[in-house]
């Protein structure tokens, strides 16, 4: 450890006047930064292990008819997911629709309008909504729309999804909203700006990247969700682009080939994690060069 | 609050009544050398005078130093200009305490002569106004330098009426001339110090009460006749 | 066209606490008139009670006659409505960060439903020509931001906004306090060319500024007005001892 060795030589040399750093601070100074740089690489292994294992498993299976083919049937080799992918883009967009617009306005009254008790039980509530397990939200949103309508849809899973979108994005605006200075707010009060168009013209618009950022990582937790859509999408082996029929989703066909007894299925099984993944990579990665690009000028 | 403004305004006041005191012992001098021609009074307030002049130098300079640093305002900014302009004035007078010595001094060498004029009377009048005026500064009362301006008049008459008799004299009794003549700018160098005095008091008036008196119309000065005192 | 203020016992409270009492003042039109006092006297208090942004503090409240022209300030008018005719510069400069220079000075007619975009160019060159700034950023107006100015600038920014409106009151909360000595003095001279035609109430702890810029002068105590009166007087020879304790720097 030649770190080490020169915190010794150090301690060693006091000559110069300035009192030595003792040989004890400097071994735990090494040590704690050492231990540091350890935990990230604890973090970071498991994750590259994965995406490593799923390169492994599932590039081969990635091709041009992966993409754009659907299911076939049991037994036949070949096929693809393109309805599971489209289906999941045809949900998530569902959800943000839903939840979104929600999602914000939860967050701006709790901010502007929510310094109280009434705001508090909101927040606590959306707190425990947060935690609810995804399985629970999923039953809850086949009580709710699955029942009502009478069979599995697009809807239900959009509304599933969309009701665990939105504690996230209602924090996320919130915590936004309350960076933003009062000065700025005081300053468009004081031109005779009334308040509403305070809040939506120029306070919104001021945290407009860290809400941004916010929604989009409420996204890109739900968009891996499976369990949400087991019994609200509920899958489904053709296409689907109406609001009220079974929908397939990425996620829920991993999950369908996942436990079946097929080697194919597996095989697809592999690929459909990988595209997955690649997919929240993707948008997170959108919401890093955004932010970037500066959008996130109005914070801090 | 303030200390160290405060300490410099304490030391300002210090020092101008400090060097109010060299002015005043230089009239009295100069005064009580013409009664008693004494010759080495002269010499005393001659050689005071530089003093005087030091302190004049000493004195603005810290007046300016407290006005550039320290933002002096209302009573303290009154006080300050103030002490600028009786420093001034009492340096004059040291001044003409100066011109009255020299005249004695060439008094001294002409024989002594009867003069119908009250000298003594008008210089115990004008060192009173002085020290009056220094009082009023020391105490902060406007009444008391009121009172000054009062004795002005008196000091003015008194000159005015020596002025008159001694050119009568100069007319009808020409070998007292120069004597007559000295006694004349005497009594108006006299004169000048009674004006300073007023000066001085004005100024009090301005810082005690912000209000500007100056070139004022002179009154009455029926009450302050029985302010000057007796010859010594 | 800057029109008088006549303030008749104004009462103003932050919750059970009362922050001024009974404040009866007038206040010149074309003039500019500073308000001094201690810290925690009432003095920005009372400036905002002007223009209602008082109210904007959760629990606050203010009662009393406010006119400013021909309006009564607490009396039939809407607070939004009431600012629209009052301009306020505060404290740290606080231009729209999201916004252009152009569409910061813009920003109060825009937000108001102002759209004829000729007239928008019109107002926003005089109003950034009133405060000065105009030439420093004529050709940049549009592309760069607002906070991409430096602090003096960023003041003026502020200031050409709330002049954008065409206010007949400006208030200022200490417009200096955060500036260099050159950018305050910029200001200042601003504040002397503006009085020509707007009427300028301007909260300073600088009693220096104050006697600088303004002909009236308002001493502040513990919520009261304690002496109102033309600068020169209250700086030479003040009439209220407490008002010369303050500003001779006797205070405590």
């Amino acid at each position: 450890m030649a770190c080490l060795r020169g915190a010794v030589a150090e301690t060693a040399n006091s000559s110069s006047g300035v009192p030595p750093i003792s040989l004890v601070r400097r071994i735990t100074d090494v040590f704690v930064t050492c231990s540091a740089a350890a935990a990230v690489l604890l973090v970071l292994l498991p994750l590259a292990a994965i995406f490593a294992y799923l390169v492994y498993k599932g590039i081969g299976s990635i091709n041009w008819a992966f993409l754009t083919q659907l299911p076939k049937p049991v037994g036949e080799s070949g096929g693809g997911m393109a309805n599971a992918i489209a289906g999941s883009v045809y949900i998530l967009l569902i959800a943000s629709m839903l939840g979104v617009p929600v999602g914000i306005g939860a967050g701006i009254y709790l901010s502007e309008y929510g310094r109280n008790n009434f705001g508090n039980l909101i927040r606590f509530t959306a707190d425990v909504l947060n935690g609810v397990p995804s399985i629970i939200v999923g039953i809850v949103a086949y009580g709710l729309v699955v029942l009502t309508q009478g069979h599995f849809s697009a809807l239900a899973g959009g509304v599933a999804l969309a009701i665990m979108m939105i504690p996230t994005i209602s924090r996320t605006t919130e915590e936004m909203l309350l960076l933003v200075p009062q000065a700025i707010r005081e300053a468009a009060y004081g031109l005779g700006v009334a308040r509403w168009r305070t809040t939506l013209s120029i306070t919104l618009k001021t945290a407009s990247s860290g809400v941004i950022t916010g929604v989009m990582l409420a996204f890109a937790r739900v968009a891996g969700e499976t369990a949400p859509l087991l019994f609200t999408a509920f899958g489904n082996q053709y296409w689907n682009w109406k609001l009220n029929q079974p929908t397939a989703a990425l996620s829920l066909q991993i999950f369908n080939y996942a436990i079946s007894p097929f080697d194919e299925w597996h095989r697809q099984a592999w690929a459909g994690a990988l595209i997955l993944i690649i997919l929240i990579v993707l948008s997170i990665s959108a919401v890093r060069v955004a932010a970037g690009r500066g959008m996130l000028k109005g914070v801090g | 609050m303030r200390t160290r403004f405060q300490q410099g305004l304490d030391e300002l006041r210090a020092r101008l009544l400090r060097m109010g005191g060299l002015a005043e012992q230089a009239v009295d001098r100069a005064c009580q050398a013409y009664q008693d021609r004494d010759l080495k009074r002269c010499h005393l307030v001659l050689e005071n005078e530089s003093q005087i002049n030091a302190m004049e130098r000493e004195i603005d300079e810290l007046a300016f130093d407290l006005l550039a640093m320290q933002q002096p305002m209302a009573v303290d900014l009154r006080f300050i200009l103030a002490v600028t302009k009786i420093n001034s004035d009492l340096e004059r007078v040291g001044d003409q305490a100066v011109n009255i010595a020299e005249r004695v001094m060439d008094m001294a060498e002409l024989p002594v002569v009867e003069l119908p004029v009250d000298i003594p009377r008008m210089a115990a009048a004008s060192s009173a106004m002085v020290r009056r005026a220094l009082e009023s500064f020391i105490e902060g009362k406007a009444e008391l330098a009121q009172a000054v301006l009062e004795m002005d008049n008196v000091v003015d008459r008194m000159r005015d009426e020596a002025f008159i008799t001694l050119v009568k004299t100069m007319n009808e009794q020409p070998e007292k001339t120069r004597q007559a003549l000295d006694a004349l700018l005497v009594a108006r160098n006299l004169e000048r110090v009674a004006d300073h005095a007023t000066n001085i008091a004005e100024d009090v008036i301005f810082w005690v009460r912000g209000a500007d008196v100056r070139h004022n119309v002179p009154q009455e000065p029926a009450a302050a006749a029985q302010e000057v005192p007796e010859a010594r | 066209m800057g029109v008088g203020i006549q303030v008749d016992k104004l009462n103003a409270w932050f919750g059970k606490t009362q922050a001024l009492y009974d404040i009866s003042i007038n206040v010149s039109a074309n003039h500019a008139t500073a308000v001094i006092g201690p810290s925690g006297c009432g003095k920005s208090t009372f400036v905002r009670c002007l223009n209602r942004m008082h109210e904007t503090i959760p629990e606050a409240r203010a009662a009393g006659r406010v006119r400013i022209g021909d309006i009564d300030v607490y009396n039939g008018t809407s607070a939004v409505q009431i600012r629209r005719r009052i301009g306020m510069v505060f404290q740290k400069p606080n231009p729209f960060p999201t916004m252009s220079i152009y569409d910061n000075v813009a920003a109060g007619l825009k937000l108001n439903g102002f759209r004829n975009r000729k007239q928008l160019d019109e107002i926003v060159q005089r109003s950034l020509t009133y405060a000065a700034l105009f030439d420093e950023v004529k050709d940049t107006m549009h592309k760069k931001s607002g906070a991409s100015l430096s602090g003096g600038q960023q003041q003026r920014l502020c200031i050409a906004r709330a002049l954008a409106v065409e206010p007949e009151v400006l208030l200022m909360d200490e417009p200096c306090s955060a500036l260099d000595p050159i950018s305050t003095g910029k200001i200042e001279e601003l504040i002397f060319q503006l009085k020509e035609k707007f009427t300028i109430v301007i909260v300073t702890h600088n009693m220096q500024q104050a006697s600088r810029v303004a002909e009236f002068t308002g001493f502040f105590l513990l919520g009261k007005l304690i002496e109102y009166d033309k600068t020169e007087k209250i700086f030479t020879n003040p009439s209220d001892k407490r008002t010369e304790d303050y500003i001779t720097g006797r205070f405590g």
